[in-house]
């Protein structure tokens, strides 16, 4: 249930799927890399790379909307960006007043805070997408391929495998406590110390039962062969045509950052 | 409203691409690689094949800790953000394993922080919340001995600290990218931090009083050690580690100090003692010139300049301390051979 509902992997066959893990992890770190050297105002370079995650996004079939919805989620954060606007020394556009305070608007904290949040909202969106594309224990290998340590990979599956099993036990013990603690419309119920108490309790009893959990699967490991080493089925050879993609969009993703410099 | 603000800035711990600047994320990159390298070799040590299981569960557990929450006022709730928690029952290096993996996650995941600012992420709410969180706690504890009431206080002051320097840390980082205007994020996400931090202090005591009551074993032997009275005296080595830690990030925040002459300056220029050549501009030694590195701009040149200066601070004591040592093993020698 909480894995339909929170998992963000969109099953598909297209050929952003099908390209390997590791180019589509390269890629995208490449994109949000090149992305943040841009200097204020580089709109053909921002302008290029949001056609290219576009056009990403509509060959992968994962739908445009939905990736625009989620990448919707971040913008309440924007509101911490909107200070450069009136922090920003430039020539300025219109005042604000705000009772005690008049906010003067400059063009060039204007500009600065468009590109900000273009930015973010590029790399948003490529994060997306790969997480849509790809499944996230691939996105792991990935990881283990790129010489991420091996037991935070390691951490990091297992941490998948129970997350959703673990958030569930969260939800029941959620269900349990309005259960318990009828209150009318309105009135808030409890002081404040103890909803806390309640609340910290309740995170005693999800580490005691994950604490529990871990030990009966470690036994369970055991019985099956676990020595201590995780092992996967999985080949781990790069496609060349895979890495060929990778070369021309890398190239590409370069190129559009060295014009943002030059022109 | 309110609200809204609230959450977008509960939310501005978890930073996005594109909000910092590519300096300081690769600063922070490196950091937070040194930091995890140094847990992983540091648990490596004590780790048995059953602790993998356990340690990812728990990272889960975590996770969905954090969706535990209890109503505070209009319409924001309280919940936790499981640093303090975490480093204090499982230790501070499976702690910052552990944080490293829920922010990790909750990045590639669910795109709740980005790829590329992840280091800074992982080093705010992972390295961060455990390392201060467990040694606030630890020196808290012996501070008050034993007493029923000193769990109590000890894990509220740490738990609520590690979300204050939290924080300050993510409001530095954004200040110092020229994301957002320090005047108005460092109150504000401070601000806000410190009343979410109550929340913080009062679920992890809450947690804890419980696990204790509940099953004391699983609680790690230092703590029941402390509880019960036997406990090593803190070593040297404790004591230079956690001030270098302090002088590290206190050198990370330097940018945002005041850039007004401090005391004694603004006294000798007053004076006249200080003409208008200033004394770091003729002297002859300027390692730093007013605290910055020649060639480099702005206030990652002030950071660094601060990490070279502690560095070079502690190799200078550290050397003093060690022929002061060496004098004091010759001179016991000397003795000890004259007088027999």
């Amino acid at each position: 249930m909480a894995q339909q509902l929170l998992d963000r992997y969109i099953a598909g066959s297209s050929v952003i799927h099908a390209l390997d893990a590791r180019v589509k992890l390269v890629l995208t770190i490449a994109l949000i890399v090149c992305a943040s050297l841009l200097p204020v105002g580089a709109w053909l370079a921002l302008t290029a790379f949001t056609a290219l995650v576009w056009a990403a996004i509509i060959a992968s079939g994962v739908g445009l909307p939905t990736i625009l919805r989620r990448s919707l989620l971040a913008l309440p954060f924007l509101l911490v960006v909107v200070t450069v606007i009136f922090s920003v020394p430039g020539r300025p556009i219109f005042r604000l007043p705000l009772g005690f305070v008049t906010l003067t608007a400059t063009d060039a904290g204007l500009l600065r805070f468009i590109t900000i949040v273009w930015k973010s909202w590029i790399s948003m969106q490529a994060a997306l997408l790969l997480t849509a594309t790809t499944h996230f224990l691939d996105v792991l290998r990935a990881l283990q391929a790129l010489h991420m340590p091996k037991i935070i990979v390691a951490l990091m599956s297992f941490m998948y495998r129970y997350l959703f099993i673990l958030v569930e036990e969260a939800q029941r013990l959620l269900r349990a406590r309005d259960c318990r603690s009828a209150a009318l419309q309105g009135s808030g119920g409890g002081s404040l110390l103890w909803r806390a108490q309640v609340t910290g309790r309740l995170v005693g009893t999800l580490f005691l039962r994950s604490f529990e959990r871990s030990e009966r699967i470690y036994v369970a490991m055991l019985s099956r062969g676990y020595t201590g080493e995780l092992r996967s089925l999985r080949a781990q050879t790069l496609d060349r045509r895979d890495l060929r993609v990778g070369l021309v969009v890398g190239a590409i993703l370069l190129i559009i950052t060295a014009q943002a410099f030059v022109g | 409203m309110l609200d809204v603000l609230v959450r977008s800035l509960v939310l501005a711990l978890h930073i996005s691409d594109g909000l910092l600047s590519t300096s300081i994320s690769a600063l922070f990159w490196i950091l937070t690689v040194a930091c995890v390298a140094w847990a992983v070799q540091r648990t490596n040590r004590a780790l048995d094949d059953r602790q993998v299981p356990l340690m990812g569960v728990m990272a889960a557990c975590i996770f969905a800790a954090q969706m535990l929450n209890f109503p505070i006022a209009g319409g924001t709730s309280g919940h936790l953000l499981g640093g303090a928690l975490a480093a204090i029952v499982l230790g501070p290096w499976a702690g910052v394993l552990v944080m490293t993996c829920v922010v990790a996650l909750q990045a590639l995941l669910f795109q709740d922080g980005g790829i590329v600012v992840m280091g800074a992420n992982i080093f705010n709410m992972g390295v961060l919340t455990a390392l201060s969180g467990s040694a606030i706690f630890y020196g808290l504890i012996r501070l008050t001995g034993r007493q029923s009431w000193g769990l109590m206080v000890s894990g509220f002051i740490a738990a609520w600290v590690t979300v204050v320097l939290s924080a300050a840390l993510t409001s530095a980082q954004l200040a110092a990218s020229g994301t957002a205007s320090a005047t108005v994020v460092f109150p504000a996400m401070i601000g806000v931090h410190m009343l979410i931090g109550i929340g913080e202090g009062l679920i992890t005591t809450a947690a804890l009083s419980f696990l204790l009551a509940t099953r004391p074993d699983l609680l790690p032997a230092w703590l029941g050690n402390e509880l019960s009275g036997k406990s090593r005296p803190i070593s040297t080595r404790q004591i230079l580690g956690t001030g270098l830690v302090i002088a590290v990030l206190l050198a990370l925040l330097s940018p945002f100090a005041s850039s007004a002459p401090d005391g004694l300056e603004s006294v000798l220029e007053r004076l006249g003692v200080a003409g208008s050549s200033g004394p770091t501009a003729t002297s002859p030694v300027g390692v730093l010139p007013d605290y910055t590195i020649p060639g480099l701009e702005g206030g990652l040149s002030t950071i660094l300049a601060g990490l070279v200066g502690v560095l070079i601070v502690v190799a200078i004591g550290y050397s003093i301390a060690m022929l002061i040592r060496r004098r004091r093993s010759v001179a016991r020698d000397t003795k000890s051979m004259t007088t027999s």
